[in-house]
């Protein structure tokens, strides 16, 4: 938090390089972020100009009750939605309609079986070796990608970022219910992906 | 208890999947987390399931969010400039 003090200290003495930092920390997930709530990445790219300029408009008022990311990230979705209403979009809580399950219903055994909803296709462990490979992270880069954009946020908030799930709810105004529900689709999509990946290759 | 009746409360492979989220997260109930550990122990499929999942994770936090492209970032820089100047 020393670092974070020191940090607006030098951007209200307006330090570029201090600024410089900021957005190679934050800008890209910001975009990632703002586009939970807007149609398109343009506009998502837009919106988070705007919050730049309104952060640095803000930053002698910023009193560092919260954290600057909080702060920064609420300047964000606040603005993000705002723009979505205008667009006539809904919020994007309608991610939350009933989806797939975790893993696809043909790999249990049906209500025939002496066991129902056991393993009839059982998962193998992946091998570690492989997971680091370059062609395995793109792998994964592209199913976040495919992933829906709150999905999307949520999980690159916390697998890649290593937000913790507070700072996630706080950031996002999500339930803990429901960034939870939105982190394990995330994920059993990006492991789903990974398995015929690694099976098919 | 009988032994059908301790089957019929065991959780399947397919119910356990759904709760890998919220195990990995710590909020199972208690007794739901039991049951969770108890199947686990025993079943080969699902323990390769989460292994795959903490493997998942942990080669998703090797990734990180693109960066900024150049001309996105001269275009914030020459915004910070403005206002500078403007706050002068």
């Amino acid at each position: 938090m020393d670092d974070e003090a020191a940090l607006v200290a030098r951007l209200r003495a307006g330090d570029e390089a201090a600024f410089r930092a900021l957005i190679e920390m934050y800008n890209a997930m910001l975009v990632r972020v703002a586009r939970m709530y807007v149609s398109s990445q343009a506009v998502a790219e837009e919106v988070v100009q705007e919050t730049w300029l309104a952060v640095l408009e803000g930053i002698d008022r910023f009193e560092g009750r919260s954290s600057l990311k909080t702060w920064l990230f609420r300047i964000l979705t606040n603005r993000a939605k705002t723009r979505g209403i205008r667009e006539g979009r809904s919020l994007p809580f309608s991610a939350l309609e009933p989806e797939g399950p975790a893993v696809e219903s043909e790999r249990f055994h049906g209500g025939e079986h002496a066991w129902p909803g056991h393993w009839a296709a059982p998962p193998t462990g992946f091998p570690e070796e492989r997971l680091l490979a370059g062609e395995t992270r793109e792998v994964i880069e592209r199913a976040i990608e495919a992933l829906p954009p709150t999905q999307r946020a949520v999980i690159s908030l916390r697998d890649i970022e290593g937000w913790s799930a507070d700072e996630v709810c706080n950031a996002l105004t999500l339930s803990e219910t429901n960034q939870r529900v939105l982190l394990h689709r995330a994920r059993a999509a990006v492991r789903a992906a990974l398995e015929q990946y690694l099976e098919e290759s | 208890m009988t032994q059908q009746a301790n089957t019929y409360e065991e959780l399947s492979c397919q119910e356990l999947v759904e709760l890998v989220t919220d195990y990995l997260e710590g909020v199972l109930p208690s007794e739901l987390h039991e049951r969770f550990e108890r199947h686990i122990a025993h079943c080969s499929g699902c323990q390769a399931y989460l292994q795959q999942m903490h493997a998942t994770i942990r080669a998703t936090g090797t990734l990180s969010v693109d960066s900024l492209s150049p001309e996105a970032e001269r275009a914030l820089l020459d915004a910070f400039r403005g206002w500078r100047q403007s706050a002068d």
